[in-house]
């Protein structure tokens, strides 16, 4: 795969800002780096995939090749990924041979700071590879089991519940989607795979969270959740915690299928190093009355490009994306989301609100498609932007695709700025600089983080406070 | 112990507004300034508390014989125990008022002392009673959308929550219907003690009937050009600025 290289911006950014911590870890199961055919068979055989999904893989591979990368319309900084240097898949079970002694003693206090219990400190710092809650996880497990619910990684899922599997995996993302889903379909390992039976409403929030392992945490992770006609399920993924990187490409697929009357929540929180390049596409697929809800956190990396998408295909569906992202010095998140309105009586709503600070970049790109046949599809977008010092662009490029009189869009965009008298009002008060902006960012978000989950809102703003302190000098 | 600003002098950009200010605030007494539109009076306030657009290009401020200088940042000084009721309060969306002013207060308590939220609420609701603010606003963001007289009422709120030794006053009567004033000058009067110093600048007389202030400042173009009693302010309403003025520019 030839792949151009451009030297104007480092391969990897030392950069010691809050979360940010890397050391090298020695694999001794891998696939080696750089992607060919044999890579690919390498994956298949060990993790022992039906001839379905070598044909899956093999397929998403030359889907990969043959992709341009978006470069013209995204940013050029994604020649700056060297395809050869990454590897693709790592086995469970490598034991990275780190002592928390090793650990930064930065990253132990963010570690204090954010309240990340200690046995998941030491996961995350890398020093276990095993995030041991077997217990917790094992418990929700058998309570969901009763109800007839299905949640087990992606790769037992193909093996023990083809029949489901097979229905719905690669239909609501094909690989050809873009070049990092196809990328995805052909070296995918870990991500989830969860079916909720009709009616079932479950009761917990499913969380990825809870199963923390190399595997789950993967760079190339793969989930699809398909819940039955009239039930419920939240989905939850990720952690304020930073986490410990040795691999600077994620590129994870995410399929929802909601049918008829179903509803799904899917909340992401991340928080990735400044190395990391996070190119994610989600979508979701709603039926008659169904509705597909995605709640988005995305803090750090270096580059995260991610919009997450409802296609609503039945009547009366609903589809929802709510997010916020945070872009610090060096940073760029553009994110945004995909409105599909395949069916009449359906409605979407947008809401994202990004944080700039520094030389952070923040780019929001929707899209909104209610073509002129359509009838009675409502669409609300509102996005607003926050920028902190004078160094901070944000970029709106709103495309609303609304044809037909029939229809109803609305677009509200806003730009503020955090001022220096508003700074100084704080400070005169008796908060120093830092309380005062994180004050003020947590204003700005407060309606957004309320959608989350309590664990994660509380830990959200937490992570708030300690990027703006980290952000003045 | 006094608030002592001491042939002050200060810039911002190459213009010099503050030309020389002395002025002795001691604690237990209230003084007013009074002065023409643009005679320097919130510049002063936003030098004293150190707002980063100004430059002091001379003499000094000792609280209790601290001099403010010496700290660096505004929050510094605040918490040192200065207040400035601004003349136009700032807006900050998404920021409740109970969620600001229990950072505030946090931010008073020593390293890894908590604030207790019940005793906190109770204080709150307290004081807010007292300047009859709806306990409502708890829950609004901090100026957001407030009337003028409302946006006032709540800077004092803020002073009686976080009691200062020194509370600089800028224009606080303005925007205030007749019973707001009362209600805040009673605010500001329960605050009076022998340990605490008031600067009030106002271009009303009127306010001072209910805050009785121990001396008179006027200011004329960055300099406090006479001092006196109350009577001063009567003097001043009466006769207007022209009579003091021109002595000091003959
Ligand atoms: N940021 C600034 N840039 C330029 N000039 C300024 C700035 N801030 C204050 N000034 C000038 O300094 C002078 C004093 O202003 P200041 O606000 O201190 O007056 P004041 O006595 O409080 O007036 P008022 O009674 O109208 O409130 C004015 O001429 C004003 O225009
Ligand atoms: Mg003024």
């Amino acid at each position: 795969m030839p792949a151009t290289i451009e030297e104007d911006k480092p391969q990897i950014d030392i950069d010691r800002s809050v979360g940010d911590f890397r050391y090298d870890v020695d694999y001794t199961y891998d696939a080696g780096v750089g992607l060919n055919e044999k890579t690919i068979d390498y994956i298949c055989d060990v993790k022992k995939d039906p001839e379905w999904i070598r044909a899956f893989r093999k397929d998403g591979y030359r889907k990969f090749l043959e992709k341009p990368m978006p470069t013209h319309w995204a940013t050029k900084d994604l020649d700056n990924i060297v395809f050869e240097n990454i590897r693709y898949y790592l086995s469970q079970g490598t034991q990275p041979s780190r002592t928390w002694e090793d650990v930064p003693e930065e990253m132990k206090q963010t570690f204090e700071r954010l309240g990340i219990p200690e046995q998941e400190r030491k996961y995350l710092a890398g020093v276990e590879a095993q995030f041991d809650s077997e217990a917790a996880y094992s418990n929700i497990k058998a309570a969901v089991g009763e109800q007839g619910v299905i949640f087990v990684g992606s790769t037992e899922g193909l093996h023990n519940h083809p029949e489901i599997f097979k229905k719905w995996f690669g239909k609501v993302i094909p690989s050809s989607d873009n070049k990092f889903s196809a990328l995805n379909s052909a070296v995918f390992s870990g991500g989830s795979f969860i079916y909720v039976p009709p009616g079932v409403k479950v009761k917990h929030p499913l969380q990825a969270y809870f199963r923390i392992n190399a595997q789950n945490f993967g760079q190339f992770e793969r989930t699809l959740i398909i819940a039955d006609e009239g039930s419920e399920v939240m989905y939850m993924e990720g952690c304020t915690a930073p986490k410990f990187e040795t691999s600077t490409l994620h590129s994870a697929v995410v399929e929802l299928v909601a049918l008829k009357g179903a509803k799904i929540q899917y909340v992401t929180v991340q928080n990735w190093s400044s190395n990391v390049f996070n190119l994610v596409t989600k979508r979701g697929l709603a039926h008659e009355d169904a509705e597909i809800k995605w709640i988005d956190c995305n803090i750090g990396s270096r580059l995260t490009m991610k919009y997450p998408g409802v296609i609503m295909k039945g009547r009366g569906a609903r589809g929802e994306v709510i997010s916020i992202a945070l872009a610090n010095d060096g940073q760029h998140q553009d994110t945004g989301a995909k409105m599909i309105h395949a069916a009449d009586d359906t409605t979407s709503n947008v809401v994202s609100k990004s944080i700039s600070i520094g030389s952070g970049v923040a780019t929001y790109r929707g899209l909104v498609d209610i073509p002129p046949h359509r009838k009675g599809c409502k669409n609300n977008t509102e996005c607003d932007a926050l920028l902190i010092n004078s160094h901070s662009r944000t970029d709106t490029y709103p495309a609303i695709v609304a044809r037909g009189n029939s229809n109803a869009c609305q677009h509200e965009a806003s730009v503020s700025k955090v001022n220096t008298e508003q700074i100084f009002y704080m400070q005169q008060r008796g908060l120093t600089e830092g309380q005062a902006m994180s004050l003020a960012v947590n204003g700005f978000v407060n309606d957004l983080v309320r959608e989350f989950p309590m664990e994660y809102s509380v830990e959200l703003k937490r992570l708030i406070d300690l990027e703006m302190e980290g952000s003045v000098g | 112990m006094s608030l002592s600003i001491q042939n002050l002098t200060a810039n911002i950009g190459d213009q010099q507004i503050l030309k020389g200010v002395n002025l002795e605030v001691p604690a237990g007494e209230v003084h007013a300034i009074m002065g023409k539109n643009g005679s320097g009076k919130s510049t002063l306030a936003k030098i004293m508390a150190g707002h980063p657009d100004y430059e002091v290009t001379g003499g000094d401020v000792l609280m209790d014989g601290v001099s403010l200088f010496e700290m660096a940042e505004p929050d510094e000084r605040a918490r040192a125990g200065l207040f400035l009721a601004f003349q136009y309060p700032m807006e900050i969306p998404g920021v409740t008022i109970a969620n600001f002013l229990r950072a505030a207060v946090q931010a008073r308590l020593p390293e890894g002392e908590e604030l207790e939220a019940t005793d906190y609420y109770a204080e709150l609701y307290k004081k807010m009673d007292a300047l009859k603010i709806p306990r409502t606003f708890t829950s609004r963001s901090v100026n957001e959308g407030f009337s003028g007289g409302e946006k006032k009422r709540c800077e004092i709120l803020q002073m009686s929550m976080l009691e200062p030794k020194y509370a600089v006053l800028d224009e606080t009567d303005s925007g205030l219907d007749i019973d707001a004033l009362k209600i805040v000058s009673e605010g500001v009067n329960a605050l009076r003690s022998p340990g605490r110093g008031f600067l009030v600048i106002t271009h009303y007389q009127r306010l001072l009937d209910y805050i009785v202030p121990d001396k008179v400042h006027v200011m004329v173009d960055g300099r406090i050009v006479m001092s006196g009693d109350k009577d001063l302010a009567l003097e001043l309403e009466a006769k207007g600025y022209d009579w003091v003025t021109e002595p000091a520019l003959a």
